[in-house]
């Protein structure tokens, strides 16, 4: 850890940074000469950073590229243009031993926890890959010890440590792959919808355990989800992504208590409040039609066909992502720092 | 007294004691046991619990969806109007299902058949319970497609389900349900494979149709703020057992049954800042292979004690409308 701190710029705390990022899916047509005629521009171009011991929320509706980022930022997927840097190391221009080294740095969590545990292998096997892989412990013995203390930290008991997936419940199994995350002493993890399988009532212990995990091991959290609820409970910043670009970000309580974006204000308007009378109380704005697709995405600003405020100017130019109020960004043109021309004391990025 | 209401026409579904059960390799599963509930005329109740606890096999039993064996419905009324579906004959039970009570299911993907045009799906209940011909079924197709807001209505009638996105097919699943203008409308779980934007107009489209058709409606689903939008009353299942009944703003306000207080400390919420931690229930639902003995959230249950344990609670009212089936008077903080 010493090292990557060394690397990163002074006076600067991001253990995460995101530059311009893009992952752009190519289309093949052609049985026999295959020709490129298009792409599915998942993400777009999207910009943040996160701080050490941070939990930053990535929301949007399916398909809007969240999944894809989370991917594409720890190198499972090979990105297009921009640049990611994590601990200091950078995903475009590392070496294969730095590469090595943030494979271990860097884990993930994933969303569906039947489909991402190998049925075949024990809970030994899973928890102590990492450790196999990374060559983290000399020998079986001591790597079964860890694996011991790894189940017993996330709530599992170490008498299953023999036993294979199916024998385990969805909130158990989630356990499992949050066990797997830890073992190989991670900085950043990536968790793509962690909780969106699982029952309620398990769904809080989840939570929990993430938290109390992050607090014993200064850990840093991507957490993608489409739970505004449960976002608005464990994200320090949240970015709201839209059809691959990120169209507002900013600290929870600003973000929740005074959207910027129409698409914000709608999409927290439309999350159901287990409460019926304040739920009769508050204006929804409903959106008309459903998220386009990412292959020829609509011209100038990308939410224009549903927004409940467009204007002439949104069909045709792209609105700037601009610093509206301290940590608080959007893209807009409601906002005279989103129109080329207008900005005014506006800080440009 | 339930003949008497049924008499008077106010309930149009009246189930009583309702045990369903399947019998495979590993044993009995107890998937219902022993629900009764009631659904008056224009009413929605909202049926809420989690994955398992019985909901969905409860609307299955009464739509008689039950596939025997492994299935059983081994005891149970089910009235509807003045007819006890459970002893309804399966041709009886095939006239009255689609036409005077439909269902909406979760996943509008697979209740679709992928290789039939979307018009020939929606036409069938058309053709088989009303006899429409050709021309009156597209003409009624067309309209029903024009009313859950899906475009080009006339157009859309000769595309696969593939070509629809997730919103509008389950606005075809709608349309379907709705195409003999049913008394009933089963939703199971309609918006859960949808996200917010698109729930939000489901919700408002399916409470707009609601008013205008005069339907009752029953919304099944596990998602608490849903059901606090769309219901009038709302039955808590845990473990094939109603726990708890009450009308919408009371169940919300003052929820009676441990497993509800529970179920709503654990949600987080979108309109509020955080507290300091969630509070979590512990441990899983339970195994429903065993038969059930004394309550089933006793485990998982703060104030369980002895009895709980070995005697199921009878449902009991504890205020006005409001029932709950719990050993523990919760307001009091001691034991019934």
């Amino acid at each position: 850890m010493a090292d990557a701190d060394s690397r990163s710029l002074p006076g600067n705390s991001s253990l995460v940074v995101v530059d311009d990022l893009k992952k752009h899916f190519p289309i093949h047509q052609g049985l026999i000469i295959e020709r490129e005629v298009g792409s599915v521009k998942a993400v777009d171009g999207i910009s943040f950073s996160i701080q050490q011991g941070e939990t930053l929320g990535l929301v949007g509706e399916s398909g809007c590229g969240k999944t894809t980022a989370g991917r594409t930022i720890l190198g499972l997927y090979p990105l297009t243009a921009g640049d990611v840097t994590i601990s200091g190391i950078s995903l475009t221009n590392a070496t294969k031993s730095e590469m090595r080294l943030l494979r271990r740095k860097a884990q993930m969590i994933f969303q569906d926890p039947y489909a991402s545990l190998n049925p075949r292998w024990t809970v030994s096997a899973i928890i102590g890959e990492p450790i196999r892989v990374h060559n983290l412990l000399p020998n079986d013995k001591s790597r079964d010890e860890r694996v011991h203390d790894l189940m017993l930290r996330v709530g599992l008991s170490p008498r299953l440590i023999n036993r294979f997936p199916h024998e385990f419940s969805g909130g158990q199994r989630q356990r499992i792959g949050v066990a797997r995350a830890l073992a190989s002493n991670p900085e950043f993890i990536v968790c793509d919808e962690p909780i969106s399988a699982l029952d309620v009532s398990i769904q809080a212990q989840v939570v929990n355990l993430l938290e109390e995990l992050q607090d014993e091991f200064n850990l840093t959290y991507l957490f993608i989800a489409h739970d505004l609820s449960m976002v608005r409970h464990i994200c320090d910043r949240v970015a709201v992504m839209y059809l691959g670009i990120i169209v507002e970000l900013g600290e929870r309580e600003d973000l929740y208590e005074n959207p910027f974006h129409p698409y914000t204000q709608a999409l927290l308007s439309a999350v159901p409040i287990p409460d019926p009378k304040r739920d009769r109380e508050r204006q929804r704005i409903i959106l008309k039609g459903e998220i386009p697709s990412p292959i020829n995405p609509p011209g100038g600003c990308r939410f224009h066909p549903r927004c409940p405020v467009a204007m002439d100017i949104c069909t045709t130019v792209v609105p700037i992502y601009h610093e509206r109020a301290p940590g608080h960004w959007v893209a807009c043109h409601l906002y005279p720092g989103s129109t080329p021309g207008r900005e005014n004391s506006s800080a440009v990025a | 007294m339930d003949s008497i209401n049924r008499q008077d026409g106010k309930r149009i579904l009246d189930v009583t004691d309702l045990r369903t059960r399947f019998h495979i390799a590993e044993g009995t599963v107890y998937a219902v046991n022993g629900v009764s509930f009631h659904l008056n005329r224009g009413e929605t109740i909202g049926v809420v619990g989690e994955s398992g606890c019985g909901k969905s096999v409860t609307m299955m039993s009464i739509m008689r969806l039950i596939p025997s064996p492994p299935g059983e419905i081994a005891t149970g009324q089910a009235y509807f109007e003045e007819r006890d579906l459970l002893q309804l004959s399966d041709s009886e039970m095939q006239d009255l299902r689609g036409k005077d009570i439909a269902m909406v299911f979760q996943d509008p993907m697979t209740a679709f058949n992928p290789v039939l045009t979307i018009g020939r799906q929606l036409t069938e209940p058309l053709r088989v319970h009303l006899g429409l011909n050709k021309d009156e079924c597209r003409h009624r197709a067309i309209e029903l497609l024009e009313q859950v807001g899906i475009p080009d209505p006339s157009h859309r009638l000769g595309d696969y389900p593939h070509q629809f996105s997730g919103g509008m097919r389950q606005r075809a699943m709608i349309a379907m349900a709705l195409a003999c203008s049913p008394s009933i409308l089963i939703a199971d779980e309609p918006t859960t494979a949808l996200d917010v934007t698109i729930q939000a107009q489901i919700v408002e489209l399916v409470l707009g149709i609601r008013a205008d058709l005069n339907m009752s409606v029953i919304w099944i689903t596990h998602d608490l703020g849903v059901v606090a939008e769309i219901a009038e009353r709302v039955l808590v299942m845990y473990s094939g057992f109603i726990v708890e009944e009450a009308p919408v703003d009371d169940l919300y306000e003052d929820p009676r049954h441990p497993y509800t207080q529970a179920l709503l400390a654990a949600l987080p919420r979108v309109d509020r800042r955080r507290d300091r931690h969630l509070q979590s229930i512990p441990g899983a639902p339970p195994n429903l292979l065993v038969a059930p003995l004394g309550c089933p959230f006793t485990p998982r249950c703060k104030f369980a004690f002895d009895h709980c344990r070995k005697e199921m609670p009878p449902i009991i009212n504890v205020a006005t409308n409001h029932t709950a089936a719990c050993w523990w008077d919760v307001t009091t903080g001691k034991p019934r």
